[in-house]
């Protein structure tokens, strides 16, 4: 019961930054007052449409919603969940969830009230799960619903949650940046057909440390503090300025240089630029560098992509010609130089750092063991002994090839001027071996389409790269991303999330095992290793474990900051001071 | 000349249908997709985007999207944002003011200066205020405006901490601070831009003068004993601004258009930002009805350059 433990501790955390906003805030002015701070700066170089997160169109709009849109309870950095509109996080110690993870009972917090004075109570927490599962409402955060049998208002104070089987992800509904609570009595007309043009889209009414006073979609938001806000000691900032627009090499030198801003998010600006203008002497910002479950992955294709096989193209019925040989893929994985690309492109920890682990959070389920693998050394005499020994032998034209088959290998992912240098640094090494490689690149809209023949789902080339991320428990990351019935294929319209066709049965077992295991430490156990079996038997090359959500800018001066991977980055905003 | 303009006004309505339906139809082709945001991330499921797109109305054919949007256009419905969900006219209303305090404000701002310029430099031929005017000139419409921003921005914001780069949508002017403040935080795109379209007037100007100063009616007002002042003020700059008049008219949808790269390099939420990330983002509400007032201002602005052409100069007649 590891993990129970842990939330609970999580939950006596959740006072935690309270206390450090008062001693930050206790130098200016007496204890941590409301509204003792002056106006809060927020620089986004996408400017946030939206306000409502359930029809948000991206992370800009997403943040610029959190404060004031809050959900039951938010994930701190370490994958935890703490308790905002919850009394506390329902665990199956405290009988809050029930040992078969069907049924969460979350008990919500007395006499909180909307922005506007009202009470919020369960039927709002009801109701928005109404509008967010309504197909026609087309929201965004729809995946919330998936495998959701009821949430029901049981009383005022209390929200039992249902879900259809086994859910070992029970957080899916209630916590983090996609559970936002809208009020009842603002969005009951706006369910369904009349959620596309909904005017409290742009005003949204919430629990939250800060309230709507005027938006411009696109361009600003500015908000006044919330007067019922139900700590009387919060918020420290008296309002709040979130401006978007411009280009990340503008919000770094706008935090960073002459501090125009208090806030400067994902500074997105290349390595060599950003980190002098960091380090500077005059510099006024600190870099937020936290790595999450986001990886930039090479994943090998299972099947045969080749044109000719028609409607077979790809199907999980077809092999693949050279890469089902596991030496061709552990020769690939030997010779995949992720130094380089960690050093080169993604600024040596500033954007990313090198790994071979395809789970890289929470910590206590990240695999060890893979550091030793042969397979997670850059060894390209070993790769070309493996080859040379199966019987890959070099042809005149420097490409090697078995019984007629050629290691000739096309490579497709977004454009992108990092992704386009990483796939030059794999082609020379690669070829280097023996191999011939393809490069290929499409626009990221055309890339992640189920519809699109060039997208990661049809994965009709040898090898495709790009990034994806889990939620704090993994098991639907592994579910969705590698087990036998999840194959994306023709017949499910491309749209299930195995689309390297991969499939064994030794790693299904331990997924099926992870889906019942209750016990945490177990837990931790199968996540390595259904992570150690994808990564030996090279399912996937892990390249990079990215900084997520993305390395923002924060002025020296503002504290009570905690980044969290798995939420929004402005989850406790009601915390932050100067 | 009434039935002048009527006649052209009728014409306008073919033409501005002709060009919303091209419009239109590149907007369909094109590989832009509203989706694209949600496609960026993985994880977002696409039955989830399927049912986004039938509510965006995007699974009916363009042709049908296409008249019902042309209709509505013209009973002054714009539609609703993809992205915001807020009225087009209100976006547009939003940010019209921003873009004409800065690139209205330049435009003016470029013709006060260019009229001077190009009168001083055809005077004075050849000398060397010419030739520094010229220099002035030749940098003004050869150094893109991207770059002039950022080189304003690193001296004056960022070594010197003189102005702001981030421009405030939000402040009101109602004291004198608050209409500093707006100076400051204006001063630089103005400068960018006012230096860019008086570069090109001042060259306009210049050659026109030129082409006037040696005709003989120049030489008659000379002979009759006026002071050169009044010869090139009232004779020659003022036959010579004919041209320049419908050049300057000929300018005034580009104002309303918004200053593209200007605006994303201060953050001044104008016009030209809204279309840009508009465009990135496949909201084709927004970019169609943003093209379609500025090809209805074009049209009307053409219009009037030709109605001034012939107030100017008497010896043309429409009939």
């Amino acid at each position: 019961m590891g993990a129970i433990a842990m939330l609970v501790a999580a939950c006596g955390q959740s006072q935690g930054p309270s206390a450090s906003a008062s001693t930050g805030a206790s130098a200016s002015a007496t204890p941590a007052a409301r509204g003792a701070g002056g106006d809060l700066k927020i620089l986004y170089w996408q400017a946030p449409t939206i306000l409502n997160p359930h029809q948000a169109t991206g992370t800009k709009d997403n943040d610029a919603s959190r404060l004031v849109i809050e959900p039951l309870a938010a994930f701190d950095n370490d994958g935890n969940a703490v308790a905002v509109l919850a009394q506390e996080v329902p665990t199956v110690a405290n009988g809050g969830v029930t040992a078969d993870f069907k049924q969460v009972t979350w008990k919500l917090k007395q006499n909180v009230k909307w922005s506007d004075g009202t009470p919020f109570t369960a039927s709002d927490v009801e109701f928005t799960y109404k509008y967010i599962c309504d197909p026609k409402t087309a929201a965004s955060t729809a995946d919330r619903c998936e495998g959701v049998d009821s949430v029901t208002a049981k009383d005022p104070n209390t929200v039992v949650v249902k879900y259809k089987d086994t859910n070992p992800f029970f957080y899916q509904v209630g916590v983090g940046f996609s559970n936002g609570i809208l009020q009842q009595a603002q969005y009951k007309n706006c369910v369904g057909d009349a959620a596309k043009n909904c005017p409290a889209d742009l005003k949204p009414i919430g629990t939250g440390p800060y309230m709507v006073k005027d938006f411009k979609p696109g361009d600003t938001v500015l908000y006044d503090m919330n007067p019922n806000y139900r700590d009387a000691n919060k918020p420290f900032f008296k309002s709040v300025t979130f401006k978007g627009g411009g280009d990340a090499a503008a919000s770094a030198r706008a935090v960073c240089q002459t501090g125009d801003t208090d806030y400067g998010w994902n500074l997105q600006v290349e390595a060599t630029v950003l980190k002098p203008m960091a380090a500077a002497a005059d510099s006024k910002c600190t870099l937020l560098t936290n790595y999450g479950s986001s990886v930039e992955r090479i994943l090998l294709n299972f099947s045969n992509p080749d044109p000719s096989l028609g409607d077979n193209r790809g199907e999980p019925s077809t092999k693949h010609p050279f890469l089902s040989d596991i030496h061709v893929r552990r020769a690939l994985a030997m010779a995949t130089d992720r130094n380089a690309v960690a050093v080169q492109l993604y600024g040596d920890g500033l954007a990313g750092k090198a790994t071979c682990n395809i789970l890289t959070a929470p910590a206590p389920m990240v695999s060890k063991a893979t550091d030793s693998l042969d397979v997670c050394k850059f060894d390209k005499a070993a790769a070309e002994k493996e080859l040379q020994d199966n019987g890959w032998v070099k042809g005149s034209d420097g490409v090697r090839a078995k019984n007629g088959v050629r290691l000739e290998l096309s490579y497709r992912t977004t454009v992108n001027a990092v992704r386009q240098k990483t796939q030059d640094i794999m082609k020379a090494n690669w070829e280097s071996i023996g191999f011939k490689v393809n490069l290929l690149s499409v626009p990221a809209s055309t890339f992640f389409t189920n519809t699109s023949p060039d997208g990661a789902n049809h994965f009709w080339t040898d090898v495709e790269m790009y990034t994806n991320s889990g939620d704090p428990d993994p098991t639907s990351y592994f579910l969705s991303g590698w087990t036998c019935n999840q194959i994306a294929q023709k017949s499910n319209n491309w749209q299930l999330g195995n689309y390297a066709r991969y499939c064994n049965q030794a790693f299904d077992d331990v997924v099926a095992q992870l889906k019942k295991e209750t016990d945490q430490n177990k837990r931790n156990q199968l996540a390595q290793q259904a992570n150690d079996i994808l990564v030996k038997d090279v399912a996937i090359i892990p390249l990079i474990s990215r900084v997520a959500p993305t390395a923002s800018g924060v002025s020296k001066s503002l504290k009570g900051i905690k980044v969290s991977v798995w939420d929004s980055e402005m989850w406790n905003i009601a915390d932050w001071s100067k | 000349m009434g039935r002048y303009v009527a006649r052209r006004l009728l014409i306008a309505i073919p033409t501005l249908l002709a060009i919303s339906f091209v419009m239109y139809a590149i907007l369909a082709l094109a590989p832009i997709d509203p989706l694209s945001q949600f496609g960026a991330d993985p994880r977002v499921p696409p039955e989830v985007r399927e049912h986004i797109r039938q509510a965006l109305g995007l699974d009916q054919p363009w042709p049908i999207r296409y008249v019902k949007w042309v209709t509505a256009f013209v009973r002054g419905d714009f539609g609703v944002s993809f992205m915001s969900h807020a009225s087009v006219g209100d976006l547009i209303w939003q940010r019209l003011p921003n873009t004409l305090a800065v690139v209205g404000v330049a435009y003016i701002v470029g013709v006060l200066i260019a009229i001077p310029a190009g009168l001083i430099s055809s005077v004075r031929r050849n000398s060397p205020v010419d030739h520094t005017i010229s220099l002035f000139a030749y940098a003004g419409f050869s150094v893109p405006t991207f770059f002039t921003g950022i080189l304003l921005i690193i001296i004056f914001s960022i070594k010197l901490r003189w102005l702001p780069f981030i421009y405030d949508s939000n402040l009101k002017i109602t004291d004198l601070g608050s209409l500093v403040e707006q100076f400051r935080q204006s001063v630089m795109p103005i400068a960018v831009l006012g230096l860019f379209d008086a570069a090109i007037l001042t060259r306009y100007i210049r050659a026109e003068m030129l082409e006037h100063l040696p005709l003989d009616y120049v030489r008659t007002a000379r002979s009759k004993g006026l002071l050169e002042r009044a010869v090139v003020i009232r004779h020659v700059l003022r036959n010579s601004l004919i041209p320049v008049v419908t050049l300057i008219a000929l300018g005034v949808p580009a104002v309303f258009g918004g200053a593209i790269v200007t605006e994303q390099v201060f953050h001044v939420p104008g016009i030209g930002e809204l279309l840009v990330t508009s465009i990135g983002t496949g909201d084709t509400p927004v970019i169609a009805s943003v093209v379609m007032i500025f090809a209805v201002l074009v049209v009307l602005f053409n219009l009037i350059a030709d109605v001034l052409y012939a107030v100017l100069d008497p010896r043309i007649k429409y009939a």
